[in-house]
């Protein structure tokens, strides 16, 4: 048997008001607030990426698992804003908590699905018994165009799970991916931006492979909406994990605990996988959670999970993530928002 | 400028905060020693610092060297760390009025600077304030 034995978040301090950022660009707030369901969103420090916010999600999954990091035989990061274009930050994750060198590594890149690839080939090698343990984080630091929709959403923040087969807190159950090739958002290399195609982003994109992921899982595993306690879906924004959750048959309160998104935004890479961590935080012992995942370009993994009475020892060994994400915020002016995000232009 | 072979020589202390300890007369030394200065021992054991601390004293840098003009104004303290070792490092996302000689702060990873737009990233530890 094999399954979650640590998790961890982390969600830096500084968040932007939707308000914040429409006023800069003479947009009408209530408009994205109501369209979007966003309030705020959280804004990496300048000295704050993808691989210091791992290291951060990682050690309170280390602190939950209470295993010796040289046990660690994989180390994943999923993210669609990797620090270096060539130079992996796996490796700089597995020398911060010491599981170097005996330890395979790989940065895993599928826009806001790549955190759930790394939950997946981690989790697999452990079931497979190749590696005692199994390290994977979703993280991202993402930036929209100043101006563009995008810019009200994107987010920042880290999801880390350690999987192995003893002393486990949530249970594998089933796994499931759904993938085809569609074109609904991109961004091509030496652009600092990324481009979408607006509403082709919904029905065709998120709808349909988020829908095909779940009835697939629930298909093979011979299960319905009403068997499970908690589902997280990915958070592009505020209404689509609720939409598709109603498609699907699912129903508020299942999805509510791991619904961050109106007060983060969307964290990418770290997006459904934070979500994972705020609902474990909440659960108890014989809870079942399905989690969906979507990546543009595009596809979904799926799992079932059911929680083990370990949840209560370790619960309380880490940061809560509402916690991270309700407490001791610093809240930006659009200025320094601008200056953190290095979206302003300086002499050489 | 730091070069990549001597940031990558001191990965061991600046990610892990890995010090080590004379195995005859137990001293602890962080940055690491390769002979013991008391003793003369090179027989010296791995180990850790502690993660949180207090200040002891700090100030605030606004006129700072080049790789940190980006970042200036910035906070700079020397912490006493719980097993009593004495840290000088950033201390990050505070307002400067919030920071108090005996405030307790914790170590968190951060990015030191970078080498320009091209250059390698440099990442350690800095301080954020503890509740
Ligand atoms: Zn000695």
């Amino acid at each position: 048997m094999e399954g979650i034995i640590g998790y961890g978040a982390y969600i830096p301090r500084n968040r932007i008001k939707v308000e914040e950022i429409a006023k800069v660009w003479g947009a009408d707030a209530s408009s994205y607030k109501r369209g979007l369901m966003l309030e705020e969103k959280s804004v990496p420090s300048p000295d704050q990426d993808t691989i210091t916010m791992s290291v951060e999600a990682a050690k309170n999954a280390l602190r939950r698992a209470g295993i010796d990091p040289v046990d660690i035989g994989a180390v994943y990061v999923g993210s669609e804003s990797h620090p270096y274009a060539v130079k992996p930050s796996g490796t700089v994750l597995a020398e911060a908590l010491g599981a170097t060198p005996e330890v395979h590594t790989a940065d895993f890149e599928f826009a806001c699905k790549a955190g759930t690839e790394g939950m997946f080939v981690a989790l697999s090698l452990v079931k497979a018994g190749e590696i005692k343990y199994g390290l994977a984080v979703g993280a991202d630091t993402s930036q929209g165009a100043p101006g563009d929709a995008l810019e009200y959403s994107a987010a920042a923040g880290a999801a880390a799970f350690i999987f192995g087969q003893k002393n486990i807190i949530a249970r594998t159950l089933d796994t499931y991916s759904y993938m085809t090739d569609t074109p609904d958002f991109w961004r091509r290399e030496y652009q600092y931006y990324p481009q979408h195609g607006g509403r082709f982003t919904g029905d065709p994109a998120y709808f349909s492979h988020t829908k095909g992921a779940a009835k697939g899982i629930m298909k093979k595993a011979g299960m319905k909406p009403v068997d499970f306690d908690y589902v997280i879906f990915h958070q592009p924004n505020g209404k689509f994990p609720f939409r598709v959750g109603k498609m699907l048959g699912f129903n508020e309160k299942q999805i509510e605990p791991g619904w961050l998104v109106n007060r983060l935004g969307n964290t990418y890479s770290g997006s459904s996988p934070l979500g994972l961590t705020a609902t474990l935080d909440i659960s108890n012992p014989g809870d079942r959670i399905l989690i969906v995942s979507y990546g543009s370009g595009a596809g979904s993994d799926a799992f079932i999970f059911e929680v083990t009475e370990r949840i209560d020892e370790v619960r309380d060994m880490a940061p809560k993530t509402r916690d991270l994400l309700d407490k001791d915020k610093n809240y930006l002016e659009y200025g320094e928002y601008a200056k953190f995000r290095q979206k302003i232009r300086k002499a050489n | 400028m730091t070069t990549p072979s001597r940031y990558w020589r001191e990965i061991p202390q600046r990610y892990r905060l890995e010090a080590n300890k004379c195995s005859k007369c137990g001293i602890k030394f962080f940055p690491p020693r390769l002979i013991c200065p008391e003793c003369k021992n090179r027989e010296l054991e791995k180990t850790k610092i502690a993660e949180t601390g207090k200040i002891i004293t700090y100030t605030v840098i606004r006129v700072p060297p080049h790789q940190f003009v980006d970042q200036a104004p910035y906070a700079v303290g020397i912490v006493e760390l719980d097993d009593g070792f004495k840290l000088t490092a950033q201390i990050v996302d505070c307002d400067f009025e919030d920071l108090k000689i005996g405030q307790k702060v914790r170590i968190e990873f951060r990015k030191i600077f970078d080498e320009g737009e091209s250059g390698i990233l440099c990442y350690g530890y800095k301080f954020v304030l503890d509740e």
